[in-house]
């Protein structure tokens, strides 16, 4: 009897199914790891979680110009990792009529003595305003090499979504510039 | 039965059990001997992360920089974190769960025993690399055991990788252990052993076997994120390259909050089970309490976004994580009133388990109330980040897991050893470290409230009293655990004889076994009806 019991016990039928199943299991949520990568983006996308902006040229639709309210547009422009770059708009505000398209300037300066390349990333505060503000024209959409103490003009062409929620009036586009001379030279 | 097995027992005992030295614990398979090691492991661990807490305490005993560099501090931090969380906690409840388990479902060891040896051998070298990083030219990971991108990607000192590797081995192990357990829990109950039988403690373990196998793979995947946007140039959490370093603390929560459950829900499990003992009285509520795990377990992946208030939420976003981590309030309620519940007009005795399971309910009730006042996303503001946080976590993890785990080990010492311990000495490990550890951390409710930061190595000077007594608690507390480190090594080495069932309200089929526990119990499965 006490044999019989013991191997009906130790060898239990299922054991092998079980654990493969939590084998893949554990396999299928390391993927869901990667998965909520683009997940992720998808939801910024609905929510404006982060306030990414478009990341290639919107097509200007001319649905009409709402000339009965201004939306105020700021600029701001920030260095990351002390990049030896001057960056800064050239102009700090613009008021606009949502579906009026507007062209701005931004200036940038290699002040280092290397050639580098730099890649400016924007974000739109209020984050949920982010869907709405639609770059027709951007830097932004490609790296700028510069040689060492060279100059550049960058322009900026954009409108805003008529369909932008009334309550709000004023919208902060800020880029970061990064250094990715390493990434681009390989 | 009882001694039908234990003849049995020994002399399976005596056939294999020739190998001698080193050698019997690199290559055992026996649940108790793994159980042991891990155990005895978690405890080194404990001391050494306990060890880097005093360095952290000794700076901020007075405001200035005194004794180490802040880059080391922030090197202390995290590794304190690291060692406390990953080597002491979930270690000391596996190494329970390997003891426990087998024994009290009616099973002759665990399911899968080579594989259990694996998981408990791979740990030492996880913990080697850890820690040997301090003597690397790097230095050790000093990005917080929350490791947030880009403090570990772009502004690493070299650390990562080590630290990736680590947390690697870290991750299979405790994955290897949970399937492990599950596979136990499912396969290998005694006959008669229904689920809704199963002791709260293998519930617990159980539940929390599942969390372990559904985020530790997640928590794998954003280490080698973090391993790849640090050294092969790819741009998960890399603003410049289309990533998102806000995308990383989504995913490190996703794994950490139900983290957080996956080192409580255990120590639930424990003083559901030392509770009644003590109150000679059933578990009030024995179903509720199987509910009430299953869904804090299940609520615990839908809130990972209430440690990122201050990231920039929408309100829809705020509220909603909010609110459902307000909901699990609820059923930790239920427990909390069941544990109460249980005591009400019971026949209490206070023996050193039920004193640590009484510490326990009330000052984890401390921590999870803390815990609510940092859910609520207006005054989070507040709080984020600052000493507040701490105080939280630490009443949680300090005064609930380890208290829960001292609770386990002293009831459970005589079954082990075979002696019952020094009862005078538990005693003073018990009020020495009860006062001490309120010393150390209440005062930081305060000092959080005030606006003192963490992860600091010096602050301003109106903070400088509460720090003070704050590391004089330190300092007593982490002496005071020196004794029961004594209390074992008496407990082990001799003492007064222990019988099968030392504790008279004691329920449970570990308590048919002799005292110690025979190295092979239950080969004969148990009848329950
Ligand atoms: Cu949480």
């Amino acid at each position: 009897m006490t044999n019989q019991q013991k191997t009906s016990v130790v060898q239990a039928p299922n054991s092998k199914k079980l654990v493969r199943k939590l084998i893949l299991t554990v396999i299928a949520m390391f993927g869901f790891g990667f998965a909520l990568v683009p997940l992720y983006d998808v939801f910024c996308d609905i929510t404006g979680l982060n306030g990414k902006t478009n990341e290639s040229a919107a097509t200007y639709q001319a649905s009409g110009i709402d000339s009965s309210r201004m939306i105020r547009v700021q600029f701001i422009s920030r260095n990351a990792q002390n990049i030896p770059w001057r960056f800064e708009p050239m102009i700090r505000e613009v008021s606009v009529h949502p579906g009026e398209r507007k062209v701005i300037k931004f200036y940038a300066k290699n002040q280092s003595t290397t050639n580098m390349t730099a890649q400016a990333v924007p974000s739109v505060s209020p984050g949920i305003a982010a869907a709405y503000f639609q770059k027709i024209e951007c830097f932004c959409f490609n790296q700028q090499p510069l040689k060492a103490q060279e100059d550049v003009e960058m322009a900026l062409q954009f409108y805003v979504d008529p369909e932008l929620p009334t309550d709000i009036t004023t919208l902060t586009l800020s880029y970061t510039l990064y250094d990715v001379t390493q990434a681009a030279g390989s | 039965m009882t001694t039908e097995v234990l003849t049995e027992d020994l002399s399976e005992h005596n056939q294999h059990h020739k190998m001698t030295g080193i050698k019997r614990w690199l290559y055992t398979t026996n649940h108790k001997d793994i159980g042991t090691l891990y155990l005895w492991f978690s405890f080194i661990m404990f001391l050494t992360g306990g060890a880097l807490a005093m360095i952290i305490r000794m700076e901020l005993f007075q405001p200035g920089l005194q004794i180490v560099e802040p880059d080391f501090f922030n090197q202390l931090t995290t590794v304190h974190g690291l060692i406390m969380v990953f080597g002491a906690i979930m270690p000391a409840f596996t190494g329970l769960a390997n003891w426990m388990l087998p024994m009290m479902i009616g099973a002759p060891d665990m399911a899968l025993p080579r594989l259990n040896n694996w998981s408990f051998w791979i740990l030492p070298f996880a913990f080697a690399i850890l820690i040997g990083s301090f003597f690397m030219e790097s230095g050790a990971p000093n990005f917080g055991w929350t490791f947030y991108a880009p403090l570990s990607t772009t502004y690493s000192n070299g650390s990562t990788a080590f630290f990736v590797f680590a947390v690697h081995i870290m991750g299979i192990s405790s994955i290897m252990g949970a399937i492990n357990i599950v596979v136990t829990i499912m396969n290998l109950r005694a006959p008669g052993m229904t689920y809704m039988k199963m002791p709260l403690f293998v519930w617990t373990f159980f539940i929390t076997a599942y969390l372990l196998i559904a985020v530790m793979p997640v928590l794998a995947g954003v280490v080698t994120m973090v391993l790849t946007d640090t050294y092969f140039g790819t741009s998960f959490f890399n603003a410049a390259g289309g990533g998102d370093p806000v995308m990383f603390q989504h995913i490190f929560w996703f794994f950490g909050h139900p983290e957080v459950y996956i080192m409580i829900l255990p120590a639930f499990g424990i003083v559901s089970t030392t509770i009644p003992t003590f109150a000679r009285k059933k578990l009030f509520g024995y179903s509720s309490m199987v509910y009430a795990t299953a869904s804090i377990a299940l609520l615990s992946f839908i809130v990972w976004a209430h440690h990122m208030f201050t990231t920039g939420m929408p309100l829809f976003g705020e509220l909603f994580f909010m609110y459902c981590t307000m909901l699990i309030a609820v059923p930790t309620g239920v427990k909390v009133f069941n544990w109460m519940a249980t005591m009400w007009r019971g026949s209490m005795t206070f023996e050193t388990p039920m004193l640590f399971s009484i510490a326990f309910v009330i000052l984890f009730t401390i921590g999870g109330f803390s815990g609510l006042m940092l859910a609520l996303t207006p005054v989070d503001f507040q709080y984020h980040d600052t000493y507040f946080v701490v105080a939280h976590f630490h009443y949680v993890l300090v005064t609930g897991s380890l208290f829960s785990i001292y609770a386990g080990a002293y009831y459970w010492l005589p079954k082990w050893t075979g002696h019952m311990y020094n009862d005078v000495l538990s005693k003073w490990h018990f009020w020495c470290s009860l006062i001490s550890v309120n010393l150390l951390f209440f005062p930081m409710h305060f000092l959080g409230l005030a606006g003192m930061p963490r992860r600091i190595p010096d602050y301003a000077l109106q903070f400088a009293d509460f720090n003070k007594w704050i590391s004089i608690g330190g300092f007593a507390f982490g002496l005071s655990q020196l004794i029961f480190l004594v209390v074992v090594i008496k407990c082990i080495k001799g003492g007064e004889k222990a019988p099968a069932k030392p504790w008279e309200g004691a329920e449970g089929l570990e308590w048919t076994v002799p005292s110690p526990a025979p190295y092979h119990t239950f080969s004969t499965p148990p009848k329950i009806d």
